[in-house]
């Protein structure tokens, strides 16, 4: 083996040990890197009682409820298999709505609801104009009411 | 092939070839560069969710590109400089450094100040903002250790070896998205399939991509040429440019 050979060995098995240690590492911190949980983890009872942690999921179409005069607002998360109701009183993010997905972090409060001090809207990889996403809305109008008009 | 690699690994052929490129470089560069603008910030229609908030997308996209290509760029000028004892590739890879590290903060500000509306935060600690933040980190390493290192060829030989190291972190920025929960949004261009984003908004933003290629081009060349100039001040032929010139 010539020096250079040995040199490239050398570089290769750094690189690859490095990589095999960064991946043992993050496979031992797997659940820590999470940033946030899902519903369905917290019915499964996954949450960490008593403490703080972050819920994120989408919100449920038709579910936001405003309190009249204050800053309260009511919704549920779902990752359409389980739904956690969420409580949170404060200014929400431009891009909160029904149907987009949010990371609120809180703690678990009695009955089962999620009480979030802090609400942050995740927005999804789509970019689009305002008249392509109008007439994907309209298509999809339009197949479902067709669907639905069939007997 | 091999006669083109070892023409660029003498310093004077690179001095002469790198002068030759600059020009052609940062003329494509410009011309590219305003396209994209005019295309991503009077072209482009506003963002059916985000209006135009999502046009800063055309300054931190390409940024954080820059910052990824630029660190993998000196990992391997960094094994060739290791494996084959090439003086320029360490030129290169000590002149990328710092270029690297302002695309990293510019992706990194960019990013905050584009979450704060539509997050509603400036900084989350979730795995593609730190996992970014870490290789900002990298690049200051990096040029830390060269200054402090005294003897050139040890400071290149133990920056090459970081540069080597850290080169870890760049799968785990571009899967971070995909591989846990982050409040940063997945993949959009490099998605198997059809990038989701208009034909509109997607032009303008590879022509930006291309432009910050470009720009880091036309800068690591005119700094390593001044590296060449500074480290063979001694030789004959720097010698013999300066008399000319004189």
């Amino acid at each position: 083996m010539t020096r250079r050979q040995r040199r490239m060995v050398l570089v290769l098995v750094l690189i690859g040990g490095v990589g095999i240690a960064a991946a043992l590492t993050l496979e031992a911190f797997r659940n820590n890197l999470l940033y946030f949980i899902s519903p369905s983890e917290v019915v499964a009872g996954k949450a960490p009682p008593g403490r703080a942690f972050r819920l994120g999921g989408m919100v449920e179409k038709g579910s936001v409820k405003r309190a009249k005069g204050s800053l309260k607002v009511q919704f549920v998360l779902t990752d359409f298999a389980h739904s956690v109701p969420v409580v949170y009183s404060g200014i929400l993010p431009d891009l909160f709505r029904e149907g987009q997905g949010v990371v609120t972090s809180g703690h678990m409060g009695p009955h089962g609801v999620f009480v979030a001090t802090e609400v942050l809207a995740k927005h999804d990889a789509k970019y689009m104009p305002p008249e392509v996403a109008d007439a994907l809305k309209q298509a999809k109008r339009t197949t479902t009411s067709q669907v639905g008009a069939k007997p | 092939m091999w006669l083109f690699f070892h023409k660029l690994g003498s310093p004077k052929h690179f001095y002469q070839l790198a002068g030759r490129m600059i020009p052609w470089f940062a003329w494509a560069c410009a011309l590219l560069m305003i396209a994209g603008l005019i295309g991503g910030l009077v072209l482009a229609p506003p963002d059916y969710q985000q209006g135009d908030s999502f046009r800063i997308m055309y300054l931190h996209v390409p940024s954080a590109w820059m910052s990824l290509f630029i660190y993998v760029t000196m990992a391997v000028s960094s094994a060739i400089a290791l494996i084959w004892k090439m003086k320029m590739a360490d030129i290169i890879a000590a002149c990328s450094a710092p270029i690297g590290a302002s695309f990293t903060f510019l992706a990194l500000v960019s990013g905050s100040l584009w979450g704060k509306p539509m997050w509603g935060t400036y900084w989350v600690w979730d795995a593609r903002l730190t996992s970014e933040l870490i290789l900002l980190f990298l690049y200051l390493g990096y040029m830390g250790l060269l200054v402090a290192i005294e003897d050139r060829r040890n400071a290149a030989r133990a920056g090459a070896v970081l540069a080597l190291v850290g080169v870890v972190n760049v799968p785990i920025i571009h899967y971070s998205v995909q591989w846990w929960n982050t409040l940063h949004q997945g993949p959009t261009v490099t998605k198997f399939g059809q990038p989701s984003i208009a034909a509109s908004m997607l032009i303008p933003l590879l022509l930006m991509g291309l432009a910050f290629t470009l720009f880091y081009m036309t800068m690591v060349l005119i700094r390593a040429r001044t590296a060449v100039l500074t480290q063979e001040r001694r030789s004959q032929w720097v010698r013999e440019l300066i008399e000319h010139h004189e």
